[in-house]
């Protein structure tokens, strides 16, 4: 269930945990899929995350908002383990990783699959070679890696590609490879640190009905990292069904629902300055806030 | 940070660096068909260069040396001159400068522009380990090849100074041979193989370090790939002076 009747209490509570109604009989439901306590950061003598604390729910996008250079690439690069926190907390599925090392958290970062700023593709392996290259990695079984691959590129539509060098592709094509390879294996978490940044509208909204894609019919738990008001707005006031001849649709929420799996999250100085649901964010009177949503 | 906290910081990372590609000689996975291609990239794509380089010293040590022993007499001992020197200095040193300044260019920059395209983040994520699958196989690749291109360059060297001796200076092949045989024993061979196994390891080392700590964009790449040839480079030079030293007490050998 991905709705709430907007005129009831709004269900997320600053801190508070929220249950899911009628998903409550799956006990692994519970244990958010990320969960940073008090974490920070600084480098050299520049703190980026100050003391910082928030829950990913299963299921749920989080979309984490803030002007450059606030920290929220770094939020993203602390969940995969990239960097380590100075100080606090963080779990994903309910296991510590703070002080894992490289060979703990490779077997985490198998449930984790991440979308980089430009892509991050290999540029000296093919568009097939970099979406199977986790498969080709764990010597999983050729056919079996060509039905993945292909199953993958259908997903963000990019079929056609798949002989392709990345040299030869476009910036948004780039990103959507991207995707499609972080996908393989069937991560229950998805991290897309600025998937539109540098895109064209068009591209920008094809990029965000993916992650809606993953969020409504994969039951992913995602953090969307985004300076760009559009993918809040698609994000939060859509949603994805498939009809009865198995077509994707994408729906508006309206005024009589509410979608409860997506909130946002904003980043200023290194603390968070907004938690919550995007009207919350929209009705804000913080003049930081308010000005930043209207780019004013 | 001072130079000197600097150069301990880089030797400990350095040092860490060695370590993990040791240690990841222990488990799975291996990549040996990246071993392969880079020792094929390292190994036959130097080997023009260093046929050539080995070729043009030992003709440029008879082209000097040859006046002065032939005022002295001791014409017919030039070719035992020039192997000594080749095979115990020249060769593996040379061999591997020039081998710095290629292959240790091209690790460096190809690794660090996979930092700064985020390539080696993206490696990470998806599970695979920089240091065993880029790493690993350069340095491997490169302790295993520089002894055969040294040896080549040692060949073709004693090749080179053979043709002027005998084209330019009218020196009997034969004598040139038999002296050629009796300026290399043994040990000069051994030792001319054991600098290139710890030249092939500086170079790969000095070459992945730089590139996997790349920063600052594309100019970072170019200060990395500067950096490392000359670091490797004048690494390779201070530590032929100590392998010699060493390889002297451990032979008990002089010139002559």
């Amino acid at each position: 269930m991905i709705f709430e009747n907007p005129e009831n209490e709004l269900p997320y509570d600053n801190g508070n945990e929220v249950s899911f109604a009628g998903k409550t009989d799956d006990s692994n439901r519970i244990v958010p899929a990320i969960e940073f306590n008090d974490v920070s950061l600084a480098f050299d003598d520049q703190v980026v995350l100050d003391a910082i604390s928030f829950r990913v729910r299963r299921g749920e996008t989080k979309i984490i908002l803030g002007g450059s250079g606030t920290g929220k690439s770094t939020i993203i690069n602390l969940v995969l383990g990239l960097i380590k926190p100075d100080s606090g907390q963080i779990l994903v599925d309910g296991d510590d990783i703070t002080g894992y090392d490289e060979i703990e958290m490779m077997r985490v970062r198998k449930k984790i699959g991440m979308v980089f700023q430009e892509g991050a593709l290999f540029d000296s392996l093919s568009v097939y070679d970099n979406v199977a290259y986790r498969l080709h990695e764990e010597s999983v079984d050729e056919d079996e890696v060509e039905h993945e691959v292909r199953r993958m590129l259908h997903f963000v539509n990019l079929e056609d590609a798949i002989d392709k060098m990345p040299a030869e592709l476009s910036g948004g094509m780039r990103r959507r490879v991207g995707i499609a390879r972080a996908l393989v294996g069937n991560p229950s978490i998805v991290l897309f640190d600025e998937p539109t940044a540098g895109l064209d509208p068009p591209t920008a909204r094809t990029i965000c009905e993916l992650a809606i894609k993953l969020r409504d019919l994969e039951d992913v738990s995602s953090i969307f990292v985004t300076h760009e008001m559009n993918n809040l707005e698609y994000l939060s006031s859509e949603y994805a069904i498939v009809d009865e001849n198995g077509q994707v649709l994408f729906e508006l929420e309206g005024e009589k629902l509410c979608l409860i799996n997506t909130e946002v999250i904003m980043l200023r100085e290194g603390k968070i300055a907004f938690s919550g649901k995007d009207e919350q964010l929209r009705a804000t009177k913080d003049p930081y806030i308010y000005h930043f949503i209207r780019g004013t | 940070m001072n130079p000197l906290t600097k150069f301990i910081f880089e030797l400990q990372e350095i040092s860490t660096l060695l370590w993990r590609i040791v240690r990841s000689l222990r488990n799975r996975p291996r990549y040996y068909r990246e071993l392969l291609d880079q020792m094929d990239q390292i190994g036959v794509g130097s080997l023009a260069i260093i046929i050539l380089t080995g070729f043009f010293t030992g003709g440029v040590l008879i082209l000097q040396a040859y006046p002065t022993l032939q005022y002295y007499g001791a014409q017919s001992q030039a070719g035992r001159g020039v192997a000594t020197t080749l095979v115990r200095e020249l060769g593996p040193v040379l061999t591997a400068l020039m081998v710095a300044g290629r292959v240790g260019s091209a690790i460096s920059a190809e690794l660090g522009s996979m930092v700064v395209s985020q390539q080696i983040d993206a490696m990470r994520a998806l599970g695979t380990s920089p240091v065993r699958k880029l790493a690993a196989p350069r340095v491997f690749a490169l302790i295993l090849t520089l002894p055969l291109l040294t040896v080549a360059a040692d060949i073709f060297g004693l090749f080179g100074g053979g043709i002027v001796a005998n084209q330019i200076y009218g020196l009997d092949t034969g004598v040139y041979m038999t002296s050629v045989r009796m300026g290399v024993d043994i040990d000069d061979v051994l030792g001319g193989v054991m600098k290139p196994l710890v030249f092939g390891l500086i170079i790969g080392l000095i070459s992945c370090y730089r590139g996997l700590n790349t920063s600052g964009g594309t100019v970072g790449v170019g200060k990395s790939t500067t950096s490392a040839v000359v670091l490797a480079s004048i690494s390779v030079i201070i530590a032929d002076f100590f392998l010699s030293k060493i390889l002297q007490t451990l032979f008990d050998t002089t010139l002559f």
